[in-house]
């Protein structure tokens, strides 16, 4: 185990990380702790001699993610510094996040920097795929974990380095659950859904679609073959996330596609603004 | 399942505040979770035994106090109580609420010794 950052000594890999040798902690992961308060007024055992056994209450008053947190502000801070833009992909599996990335970056490589961190269970094909087209990609694998955390992309960073003004795609582990609550430092999630899945699952998922910023509705070419009311479906999303914006592609065919690397860019000159 | 993780943070939280204020043993730990947390509370309960098993708090009693969801409705003003993230103000119906309360997942107090 990392004694410095608390490393676990868990399942998860980081491709060009091993476990065995020294960390970097330049990125200074912040461990600040809250000023508990001895209160034996509240004891049960209401002993007060010195040295005697009693049960004794502690307050606590943590968050549950406060770890999860931290690292995330530290994340954050190092993007903002270097005026990075982060996106934290988010789908269920099979809703197109890889074939959307992939043409994304065919099509924007020469004009911008672009990076990618590829989290899934096991494998390292996404990451594979994303190489393929000439941009730099690193894998996580999260062994049985069923989201990416804060602390394994600060790891990651330190072997991906992504340059000055870069923008960096975090694609998340597929699941439209657990990952809502883990804070990974990035400027927006993006959650991605395709129409041949239900137009309902902004409300079957509801955090998901609350922490998102923008949600993505992948795969409009197949709109005539399928059931799939997308006004609905946009209506849904909008219940839970009244600010949540919208963008209809198709990442095969390329309908849409300028309006989302339109957003991309703006978003990007904001990120090189700094925070 | 990410309770699993969740429940490693509060393992974690526990050793931490072991090392700091000395005990040796958790008995008991009161966990304030918000009705809009996403978090299910069975599979908390069910993490939190296999987590903590061997640990300082091996067997130790999970307390959850749950929080209520509270949103407030930016057409009407009025602050509502929400149970899910979509649920409609209940005094005008609207969907354009923000939520106030109830997404909490913290560590509140433990019995230790």
């Amino acid at each position: 185990m990392c004694t410095v950052c608390g490393c676990s000594e868990g399942e998860a890999r980081i491709e060009g990380h091993d476990h065995g040798h020294t960390h970097h902690h330049e990125q200074g992961h912040g461990h600040s702790h809250a000023e508990p308060l001895h209160d034996y007024s509240q004891g049960p055992a209401h002993a007060h001699a010195p040295g005697l056994s009693q049960a004794r209450m502690v307050q606590i008053e943590q968050d549950i993610l406060g770890k999860n947190n931290e690292y995330a502000a530290a994340n954050r801070r190092w993007f903002a510094e270097r005026g990075i833009l982060v996106l934290n992909l988010v789908s269920s599996p099979g809703s197109g996040k890889t074939t959307l990335l992939t043409r994304t970056i065919t099509d924007l490589k020469q004009a911008l920097e672009l990076a990618v961190i590829e989290g899934d269970q096991q494998t390292t094909f996404d990451a594979e795929r994303i190489r393929d087209t000439g941009v730099k990609a690193l894998q996580i694998n999260t062994g049985k974990g069923c989201h990416l955390d804060a602390h394994m992309v600060g790891h990651a960073l330190e072997s991906l380095s992504p340059g000055d003004g870069s923008v960096l795609f975090i694609e998340n582990v597929g699941n439209l659950v657990c990952p809502a609550a883990f804070d990974l430092g990035e400027a927006h999630k993006v959650a991605i859904l395709s129409v041949t899945e239900g137009e309902d699952k902004p409300l079957k998922y509801p955090d998901m679609f609350h922490a998102a910023g923008l949600m993505i509705l992948n795969k409009i070419d197949l709109l005539p073959y399928v059931s799939f009311d997308a006004e609905k479906c946009i209506g849904y999303a909008r219940r839970v996330n009244p600010g949540i914006k919208v963008l209809q592609v198709s990442a095969t065919t390329g309908e849409g596609m300028d309006d989302w690397y339109c957003w991309l860019r703006a978003n990007r000159q904001l990120a090189a603004i700094g925070s | 399942m990410h309770e699993m993780s969740l429940c490693e943070g509060v393992l974690q939280v526990l050793q931490d505040s072991a090392r700091q204020q000395g005990f040796l043993r958790v008995k008991t730990v009161w966990l304030e979770i918000g009705a809009l947390a996403s978090v299910d509370v069975e599979a908390m309960r069910f993490s939190f035994d296999v987590v903590v098993n061997g640990s300082l708090a091996n067997g130790a009693r999970l307390e959850i106090i749950g929080l209520p969801g509270r949103a407030w409705c930016m057409p009407c003003g009025q602050t509502v109580s929400v149970e899910q993230r979509f649920d409609a103000c209940s005094e005008c119906g609207s969907y354009q609420l923000q939520v106030t309360g109830g997404d909490e997942m913290r560590i509140k107090e433990l019995e230790v010794e």
